[in-house]
C-alpha cells in the first residue's frame, strides 16, 4: 500500500534540511537608499526519508518555491544546513554540483514554457544523458528514449516531433521523462499539475504515483492548495510567509488541524457537491499575506488570525511536537 | 437566494445555437459548435468546461470581444429578447456592453491601467457611461470600493494598481463592473490567478454582491467547486459543445453525461479521502477536425455503435437536459475507497 | 485574446527519414505566404534582382564602367532627343556609360552592406550575449560602454578615423562596423534577459547544461528571428551610409564606382545633366525600399501572433472577393469594436 511509508524507518533520510534561511536582496529604494534584504525563508527544517512523498504547501509569498529551488542548489541558501544521501552539500559548486544534479531533478509547473519549443522530444529527453556524458549522440539512447516515453505513458511515435504537437498533460509527461532521464533519486515537483486542467491532473498525479513505487522515488511536491496533496503526499508540510507552521502524517493533518491557518486552507478548498458545499463551515480570514521587507514582529500570520494575542504579536512561536510527528508552531492551539 | 425565486419571465440573455470559427494556418478550428443557453434575472449560471471546450469564447462573443482571427459563424445572441447582430443590434450592443451587462477576467493586472490611479479608472467608467461630473464620480468610486470590501477607500482611490495585491486588484476591478449597476456580470475565470484563502474571499464578495444588488452572474470556471458553492443552474461545455445543463445539485448529484461524471470523480475532494485520483483518459478532441458524431466518444468508456451519431442536447428531467445517447447510466467503476489507515 | 488551441494528439508518426521533404514543404509554405503579401514579394523580387545584377555584373554591363570616352560625354539617355541606343541611360562628363556604372554600382553597395551588417552583428552580438548572461558588473561595463558610443556623433568619429587611415573600401567597412555594433548588443541583451527567466533555460540549468550549451542551444536560437529583421533594416541604413560616405569622398575610391560616388560626381552637372545623378539616386532609394518592403514582411512572419492575424485577414478578404464574384454577400456576422 501507498500509505506504507514506515514513519519509523530506521533508514537515514535521503534530504535533511536543518534551519534553511534563505535572504533576498531587493532593489535600493530610490538612487541613494541601501540595497534591502527580506527573509523569503526563516528557519525551515524537514526530512525527507527514501521513497516518501512529502506534500509542501502555500499560497504565493510562501516560500513553497524558493525552499524547493534552495533544495535543489538554485538559491544560495543564507543560513541553515542541506544534507543530501549524507553529504552536506549546502556549499558545492561548480562542477560538482552539475555531478550532483544527477540525483536530484526538477519537474516545472508551466508544461508550456519549460520544453524548448525549438526541440524534438528525443533531444529534450536525452539532454541529460547528453550533458552528463553518458551518451555521445542522441541516436544512441534511442530505445531509452523509447524505454523513458513508454514508462510516462507517451506514444512511441513522440520522438520526433516538438512540443507544440502535445496537448498540456502531454507536455508534463515529457517534462517528467527528462527528469527521469538520469534515474536520480529525489525530484522536487513545483505545483506540476495546477497549470493543466482538472480530468488530466489526474493522470499525471497516478503517474507520479505509479513512478514512485516503482522506481522508489522521494517527492518534494509543492503545491498551493490542499486538494491534490492529499491524494499524493505521505507528509504534509504548511508554509506561511516564510515559515513553516505545520508539518504532519498527511491524515492526521486533515483530520486534526491545529494552526489556524492550516484550517483556514482546509476550508477554502472548494468542495464540488452544493449541499455539502453550502453546509460547510468557511472560515474565510481576511488580509492578505503580510509584507517581507518589513515582516511583523512575532507570529507572521498574526495579522490575519482570529486567535492572536499580545504574545503572538511579540514573540514568534517555535515549532513544537504536540503528538509523534506532527509539530506547530502556534502560542494559542 | 433560493433557486424558486428565479423569476419566470422571459430571460435575460439568450444565447442561441452560436457557432464561432477562428481561421488559423492549421485550418479551421470550430471553438463553438452550436451553443444554447439563457439566464434568467437574478440567477447564477455556472459555465464549467476545460480549456479549449469553448466557455471562454461564450462570454467573449456575448461581450463582443470576438476578433480576428475569430468570427461568428452563425447563431444568435438576444439580451431582453433583442438581438445584438445586424446593424440596429450593433448600436443596441453597444449601449448595453459594459452598462447593462459587465465582465469580470482572469487576470486583474492586465485589465488594469498601471499608470492610472484606481480612483481615475473607476471614475472614467462612472463618467463615460453615466456623465457624472468628476466630483461625483469620485464619491461613487468610493462607495464601490467600500461595496468589495476594500477599507480605508478614500485613501486607496489615490493608490495606483501595483500598491494592490492579487485579491485586492479583483476587487477594484468587481468594483468597475458594478459601477454602472450592471444586470448581468460575466466572470471569466476570477479567482483562478489567485490564492485559495484568496480565492473563498472573492467568491464569497460575488454571492453577497448577487443578493444585495440582485444580479445576474455567469460564472466561467474550470473548477467545479467554485460552481457548487455560488450557482443556482451548471451548464458543462466540452468541445464547443454544451453537454450537460441542470440545477447545480442535480448535475452534481445526479451527472447524467460520463464526461459530467467523469470530472467530478477526477477533481480531488477533501471530504473524501483516496489514495488514488480517478482520471479520463485522453486528451479533448482536435477542433480542426472535429469527431463525427458524440465528441466525447474516443475517451467514453460507454461508446458504442449509436455515438457514431451526435447526440443532441435533450432533456432529461424536466429542468435537465444532457447530449448523450446513453444519459444517467453510471460511466465509470466506482472507485476504490481506500480507508485511510494510520499504519 | 487567446485562440483556442485544441491539442492536436499526434496520431500519425513521421519516419526520421521525411525531415529532407518537411524542410522543403515548409519553404514550400512560406513561398505561397510571401506570394500573399505582394509588397513583400516585390521587395524580395527587387532584392533578388539586385543581387544577380551585381554578381554578374560583368556579364550584365554592356561597358566597361570606368572607359572613358570624351567624344560621347553627357549623352542624354537614349529616349531623349540626341540621345542614342548606344547608352541607354546616357553619359557622363567624362564619356562614362551610366548603365553600366549603375550596374557595378550595386557591387560596392551590397557588399559593404552586407558584409558590415555580418560584421558589426557578430560584435554586437557577442557583447550582447556576454552582458546579458554575466549580468552584474560585466553587464554594467559593457551597457556604458554602449551608452558613451551611442551618445558620440557617429559621423565624427568615422570622419577622424578615416583622416588618419586614408580612405578605402576596408576602411570604410570596419569604420562602419565599428560605429554601427550597439544597436545588436542592446537588443541581444535584452532578449537574453528576458529568456534567462524562461523555465526551459531554467531546466537546462536543472539537468546540469554547461554555460556554453545553454547560452548556445537554449538561448541563441531565440535571436535568430528578431536578428534576421534587425539586420536587414541594418542593411539599408548601411547602404544610405556607404553612400553618404562615398558622396563626401570617404568612401569608395574612383575609378571604383558606387551609387554614392557617382552621385557625388553628378552633383556639379544637375543642370546640364539630370541623369547623373537621378539613376544611381534611384538605385539607392529603390533598394532601401524594396528593402523595407521584405522587412516588413519578414517581421510579421516571425510573430507567431501577427503572423496567425495575417492568416486570418487574408483569408477574410479573400473569401469577401469570392462573395462578391458570387454576386451575394454572406451573411457573416463580424463584429468589432470592443465596449
Amino acid at each position: 500500500m501507498l500509505n506504507a511509508v514506515p514513519a519509523a524507518s530506521p533508514a537515514p533520510p535521503l534530504l535533511s534540511v536543518q534551519g534553511l534561511d534563505v535572504t533576498y536582496e531587493t532593489g535600493a529604494q530610490g538612487f541613494w537608499g541601501r540595497p534591502r534584504a527580506f527573509k523569503a525563508l526563516e528557519d525551515i527544517s524537514f526530512d525527507l526519508r527514501p521513497g516518501e512523498t512529502l506534500g509542501l504547501v502555500g499560497e504565493s509569498g510562501s516560500g513553497k518555491t524558493t525552499t524547493g529551488r534552495a533544495v535543489l542548489r538554485r538559491i544560495k541558501a543564507s543560513a541553515g544546513k542541506i544534507v543530501f544521501q549524507g553529504k552536506d552539500i549546502t556549499n558545492v559548486s561548480g562542477e560538482q554540483l552539475r555531478k550532483l544534479r544527477r540525483n536530484m531533478q526538477l519537474v516545472f509547473q508551466d508544461p508550456y514554457a519549460s520544453l524548448n519549443p525549438r526541440m524534438r522530444v528525443i533531444d529534450i529527453v536525452a539532454e541529460p544523458l547528453l550533458v552528463h556524458g553518458l551518451i555521445r549522440h542522441v541516436d544512441e539512447a534511442r530505445d531509452r528514449i523509447t524505454e523513458l516515453l513508454r514508462v510516462v505513458g507517451l506514444p512511441a511515435d513522440a520522438h520526433d516531433r516538438f512540443p507544440h504537437a502535445f496537448s498540456g498533460g502531454q507536455r508534463q509527461r515529457i517534462g517528467i521523462a527528462r527528469a527521469l532521464a538520469l534515474q536520480p533519486e529525489f525530484i522536487v515537483a513545483d505545483e506540476p499539475v495546477s497549470a493543466l486542467d482538472v480530468s488530466v491532473r489526474a493522470q499525471v498525479v497516478n503517474l507520479m504515483q505509479d513512478l514512485q513505487k516503482e522506481l522508489g522515488l522521494s517527492y518534494l511536491f509543492i503545491a498551493h492548495d490542499l486538494s491534490v496533496v492529499r491524494h499524493i503526499s505521505h507528509r504534509v508540510a504548511i508554509l506561511y510567509a516564510g515559515r513553516m507552521v505545520e508539518v504532519a502524517e498527511r491524515d492526521e493533518l486533515y483530520d486534526h488541524p491545529i494552526h489556524p491557518y492550516t484550517e483556514a486552507l482546509l476550508s477554502a478548498v472548494p468542495v464540488p457537491d452544493p449541499r455539502t458545499q453550502r453546509q460547510r463551515k468557511r472560515i474565510v480570514y481576511g488580509g492578505e499575506i503580510p509584507d517581507l521587507v518589513n515582516p511583523p514582529p512575532g507570529c507572521r500570520f498574526s495579522t490575519r488570525c482570529p486567535l492572536a494575542t499580545a504574545q503572538c504579536k511579540q514573540e514568534a512561536p517555535k515549532l513544537t511536537e504536540r503528538s509523534p510527528g506532527h509539530l506547530v508552531a502556534c502560542w494559542n492551539r | 437566494m433560493s433557486v424558486s425565486a428565479i423569476s419566470s419571465s422571459a430571460p435575460l440573455l439568450e444565447v442561441d445555437n452560436l457557432k464561432v470559427e477562428f481561421d488559423t494556418r492549421r485550418g479551421l478550428v470550430q471553438g463553438l459548435r452550436g451553443v444554447t443557453l439563457s439566464i434568467g434575472r437574478g440567477e447564477t449560471l455556472g459555465v464549467v468546461g476545460e480549456s479549449g471546450s469553448g466557455k471562454s469564447v461564450t462570454a467573449q462573443a456575448v461581450m463582443g470581444l470576438i476578433d480576428m482571427p475569430g468570427r461568428i459563424a452563425s447563431g444568435d445572441i438576444r439580451w431582453k429578447g433583442r438581438s445584438l447582430f445586424g446593424r440596429d443590434g450593433e448600436r443596441y450592443a453597444q449601449d448595453i456592453r459594459g452598462k447593462e451587462v459587465a465582465m469580470v477576467f482572469q487576470d486583474p493586472m492586465t485589465s488594469l491601467n498601471p499608470v492610472l490611479k484606481i480612483g481615475t479608472q473607476i471614475g472614467e467608467v462612472l463618467e463615460r457611461h453615466l456623465g457624472m461630473t468628476r466630483a461625483q464620480a469620485r464619491n461613487r468610486a468610493e462607495e464601490l470600493l467600500a461595496a468589495v470590501g476594500i477599507s480605508a477607500p478614500r485613501r486607496r482611490l489615490d493608490q495606483h494598481p501595483h500598491e494592490f495585491s492579487g485579491g485586492m486588484r479583483q476587487r477594484v476591478m468587481i468594483a468597475m463592473a458594478i459601477a454602472c449597476e450592471p444586470q448581468l456580470l460575466i466572470a471569466d475565470e476570477p479567482t483562478t490567478a489567485l490564492d485559495v484563502t484568496i480565492q473563498a474571499q472573492i467568491l464569497e464578495l460575488l454571492a453577497q454582491l448577487q443578493e444585495t444588488l440582485g444580479l445576474s452572474v455567469i460564472l466561467i470556471t474550470h473548477d467545479l467547486g467554485v460552481v457548487a458553492g455560488l450557482c443556482h443552474r451548471v451548464a458543462v461545455m466540452y468541445a464547443g459543445q454544451i453537454i450537460e445543463t441542470g440545477l447545480a445539485e442535480d448535475v452534481f448529484e445526479r451527472p447524467a453525461h460520463p464526461y459530467t461524471q467523469g470530472l467530478l470523480r477526477s477533481t480531488p475532494r477533501l471530504d473524501e479521502v483516496s489514495d488514488r485520483l480517478v482520471s479520463i483518459e485522453g486528451t479533448p478532441p482536435n477542433l480542426v477536425v472535429p469527431p463525427e458524431g458524440c465528441s466525447f466518444q474516443q475517451r467514453c468508456p460507454l461508446s458504442g455503435e449509436a455515438c457514431r451519431k451526435a447526440p443532441r442536447l435533450e432533456h432529461i428531467r424536466p429542468d435537465a437536459e444532457a447530449a448523450c445517447w446513453k444519459p444517467s447510466v453510471p460511466a465509470w467503476a466506482t472507485p476504490l475507497m481506500s480507508p485511510s489507515m494510520p499504519s | 485574446m487567446a485562440i483556442p488551441m485544441p491539442a492536436t494528439r499526434p496520431v500519425v508518426a513521421t519516419p526520421k527519414a521525411q525531415r529532407g521533404p518537411a524542410f522543403l514543404s515548409r519553404l514550400d509554405e512560406l513561398g505561397r505566404e510571401l506570394w500573399q503579401d505582394k509588397l513583400g514579394t516585390l521587395g524580395f523580387a527587387v532584392i533578388v534582382a539586385l543581387l544577380l545584377m551585381a554578381i554578374f555584373a560583368p556579364l550584365i554591363a554592356p561597358y566597361d564602367p570606368a572607359a572613358q570616352s570624351v567624344i560621347s560625354r553627357l549623352k542624354p539617355p537614349a529616349w531623349l532627343p540626341k540621345g542614342s541606343w548606344e547608352h541607354i541611360l546616357g553619359t557622363d562628363h567624362l564619356g562614362r556609360d551610366v548603365l553600366s556604372r549603375v550596374i557595378y554600382g550595386a557591387r560596392a553597395s551590397l557588399l559593404v552592406g552586407v558584409v558590415v551588417v555580418l560584421a558589426a552583428g557578430t560584435f554586437g552580438v557577442v557583447l550582447g550575449l556576454w552582458a546579458g548572461f554575466k549580468g552584474g558588473r560585466t553587464d554594467s561595463v559593457i551597457m556604458r560602454i554602449v551608452d558613451v558610443q551611442v551618445a558620440f556623433p557617429g559621423l565624427l568619429l568615422i570622419l577622424l578615423v578615416i583622416s588618419v587611415i586614408g580612405p578605402s573600401m576596408t576602411t570604410m567597412i570596419i569604420v562602419l562596423a565599428i560605429t554601427n555594433w550597439m544597436v545588436y548588443a542592446r537588443v541581444v541583451r535584452g532578449i537574453v534577459l528576458s529568456v534567462r527567466q524562461m523555465p526551459y533555460v531554467e531546466a537546462a540549468e536543472m539537468i546540469g547544461c554547461r554555460t556554453s550549451r545553454v547560452i548556445f542551444r537554449h538561448i541563441l536560437p531565440n535571436l535568430i528571428s528578431p536578428l534576421l529583421t534587425l539586420g536587414i533594416l541594418e542593411f539599408t541604413n548601411i547602404v544610405l551610409a556607404e553612400a553618404a560616405l562615398s558622396f563626401l569622398g570617404l568612401g569608395v575610391q574612383p575609378p571604383a564606382t558606387s551609387w554614392g560616388l557617382d552621385v557625388a560626381n553628378g552633383r556639379d552637372y544637375i543642370f546640364v545633366a539630370w541623369w547623373l545623378i537621378t539613376f544611381p539616386g534611384m538605385s539607392i532609394a529603390i533598394t532601401v525600399l524594396a528593402v523595407n518592403l521584405f522587412a516588413s514582411w519578414v517581421r510579421v512572419t516571425t510573430d507567431p501572433q501577427e503572423r496567425e492575424k495575417r492568416f486570418a485577414y487574408q483569408r477574410a478578404k479573400a473569401a469577401a472577393r469570392r462573395g462578391r464574384k458570387a454576386g451575394a454577400g454572406p451573411a457573416s456576422q463580424n463584429q468589432g469594436g470592443r465596449s
